[in-house]
């Protein structure tokens, strides 16, 4: 008994069983979950580097034919910038409606709604997410346009245009950007708003004075990932925003973005490997980067501005 | 003293389940001892109930101006509930519904024709745990000012008064534009009083505002209290009865009492008194039992 592995020497030389089996265990189902989580942590950011690494190549082809100036430039075949001024233009008017408009649901969903209206109402207005975005694109082309731009409102649009597509894009958006602002404003202690109320201030100057401010950073992270979701949708602004490069201020004329430009030319017949077939890389890149700058634009934004409660 | 009366008649033998319905004071005998002479607040039978649970039964109350009144009792026996009914911070809560009357200078303020706002605006409310909002130490004192439209002169010399007020100034007095959130606990609830004291209401309700406090903090609010007293008119409650003992003019002691049906718990008023007269001489045995430590 005393030679017996799993016994032990205590101080005083006393010898015995443990009186408690602290021995280490193996547990495979721990590990095994472990692996499987760890990889799936992996795999996204694989995805990312494979995909930059991707675009690494014919975007070096690409500059190694065409001068950085010719594509940076307003005019000419290789030219960028018409698109993304057309991109800015889109996602601005997107903004417009969509921020207002998400902003105001979450309100109301957050700090005016009863629990009952707030229970049919959200998953109502998340239900708008579900919406393919091709029924979008042809709802602004066969309705907002013909429709409610110019038989409605009278604005002489074209029949592609960027506001018919800004508007559209930015109803798209709208679900975003309220549900997370929800989110983010029903997160605000309660505490806040019955200190609030309790000094004599009445709801709205509860809601935007002390539950907005608490809530920004959710907020602007609300508004970063709707701008994000705007200046990358394709299909909307394929069908409604038009397939001509067009560096104009008029909302009303059509005006290409980069990512109908992307699609356009994936799926017109420039031969693999061309300068034309790599223009698509190029652009793909730049988007991929501005939308970068956003992100990391308004996450330091947010940090500093950030109210911790 | 003809309102012993009340007192004598209320208490119950041995042995005798007393009706719960029927307390120290009913209606009718609302003489009670030494009510104050100057009530700013009066509740004539409030009654509370949060859907069909019934929270506190019947209480009558006065409370004296530039007087402190503590609120005692042991836990869930509805103190927080009436103190809410105070400035009706009970309309916030859903399903809570109040009956009977609270009179702040003698208007009723559960009339069809009040706006909670405004009571809200002369009767102000501190909380158990200190709520600062996420904003810079001026702007939490600036803020009740700013939304009940005061008029103000100057905004630093107000937020210098509130802070001086609560005994907060010498603490802060250098850093105003930082955020609330980096002071203490003790002085995060003194910015609390501060900013409370800052829309210059004329009663303050405050609900165990020490019980997140260590002695020392709570000490200084409890100095605070008293010099505010000679221009406010505070109602405390609180679980520690030394508190109530060392800073109240007057004590209600509540407690709650189960039905005999349903098992709900509603509270009720037992006694309402001069601090120093409940506390050496409580009238009611369940006064004496909680006061001495032996309830429950
Ligand atoms: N919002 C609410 N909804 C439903 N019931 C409530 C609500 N608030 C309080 N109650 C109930 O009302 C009764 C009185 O509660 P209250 O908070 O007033 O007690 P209290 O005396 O302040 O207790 P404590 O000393 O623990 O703070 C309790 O039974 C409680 O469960
Ligand atoms: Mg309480």
């Amino acid at each position: 008994m005393s030679n017996n592995a799993s016994s032990v020497v205590g101080p005083s030389g006393r010898t015995g069983p443990p009186a408690v089996n602290l021995a280490r265990k193996s547990r495979p189902a721990e590990s095994a979950i472990r692996v499987v989580l760890t990889s799936s942590a992996f795999v996204s950011v694989a995805v990312t580097v494979g995909i930059i690494a991707a675009l690494i190549r014919p975007v070096l082809d690409f500059f190694g034919e065409v001068p950085f100036g010719d594509f940076f430039s307003t005019e000419g075949q290789f030219a960028v910038l018409p698109l993304v001024a057309g991109t800015l233009m889109v996602t601005v008017i997107a903004l417009l409606v969509s921020v207002p408009l998400g902003l105001g649901a979450a309100m109301y969903l957050s700090e005016y709604a009863s629990r009952r209206a707030r229970k049919f109402l959200k998953p109502t207005v998340e239900l708008l997410a579900g919406i393919p975005s091709v029924v979008y694109g042809f709802f602004a082309l066969t309705f907002v346009t013909p429709t409610v731009l110019q038989d409605l409102l009278g604005v002489q649009v074209n029949f592609t245009n960027a506001l018919s597509a800004g508007l559209v894009l930015g109803v798209m958006v709208i679900p975003t950007i309220a549900s997370l602002s929800e989110d983010a404003l029903s997160a605000v202690p309660h505490s806040l708003r019955q200190g609030s109320l309790a000094m004599g201030a009445n709801r709205m100057q509860t809601t935007l004075r002390v539950v907005f401010p608490a809530a920004l950073s959710g907020i602007a992270a609300a508004i970063v990932l709707g701008m994000s979701r705007a200046i990358g949708e394709t299909m909307i602004v394929a069908l409604a925003a038009g397939a001509q490069k067009n560096l104009s201020v008029d909302p009303r004329e059509g005006m290409q973005t980069m990512t109908g430009f992307i699609a356009q030319t994936a799926g017109g017949e420039n031969p693999v490997g061309s300068t034309s077939y790599n223009t698509l890389f190029a652009v793909g890149m730049l988007l991929f980067v501005i939308t970068l700058l956003v992100n990391v634009v308004s996450i330091a934004l947010v940090r500093r501005f950030r109210q911790v409660y | 003293m003809p309102a012993n009366a009340a007192y004598a008649n209320s208490r119950t033998p041995a042995g005798h389940v007393p009706d719960p319905l029927v307390d120290a004071h009913d209606g009718e005998s609302r003489g009670l001892p030494d009510m104050p002479p100057d009530p700013v607040m009066e509740a004539f039978g409030l009654n509370v109930y949060y859907g069909d649970f019934h929270a506190v039964h019947d209480v009558n109350l006065s409370f004296g101006r530039h007087e402190i009144t503590a609120l005692i009792g042991p836990s869930g026996c509805g103190k927080s509930t009436v103190l809410r009914c105070l400035n009706r911070m009970n309309d916030l809560v859903t399903g809570a519904r109040v009956e009977g009357e609270v009179t702040y200078h003698g208007q009723n303020m559960y009339a069809r024709n009040v706006d909670p706002i405004a009571v809200r605006t002369h009767i102000g409310m501190v909380f158990q745990k200190p709520n600062p909002f996420p904003k810079s130490i001026y702007d939490n004192i600036a803020y009740g000012p700013k939304v009940t439209g005061m008029k103000v002169e100057n905004m630093d010399d107000l937020v210098e008064g509130a802070l001086r007020g609560a005994a907060l100034w010498d603490e802060v007095k250098d850093k105003l534009k930082q955020s609330a959130y980096g002071l203490s606990g003790g002085q995060q609830q003194r910015l609390c009083i501060a900013r409370t004291i800052a829309t210059k209401p004329d009663v303050i309700l405050m609900d165990e505002p020490c019980s997140a406090l260590d002695p020392i903090a709570t000490a200084r609010v409890e100095d605070l209290m008293h010099e505010l007293r000679s221009d406010y008119t505070i109602i405390i409650v609180t679980h520690n009865m030394q508190q109530a003992a060392r800073v109240s003019d007057r004590t209600a002691f509540f407690t709650a009492r189960a039905d005999e049906t349903t098992g709900n718990r509603t509270g009720l008023l037992v006694e309402f008194d001069r601090t120093s007269q409940m506390f050496s001489a409580p009238r009611d045995k369940r006064t004496e039992d909680y006061i001495s430590g032996r309830f429950g």
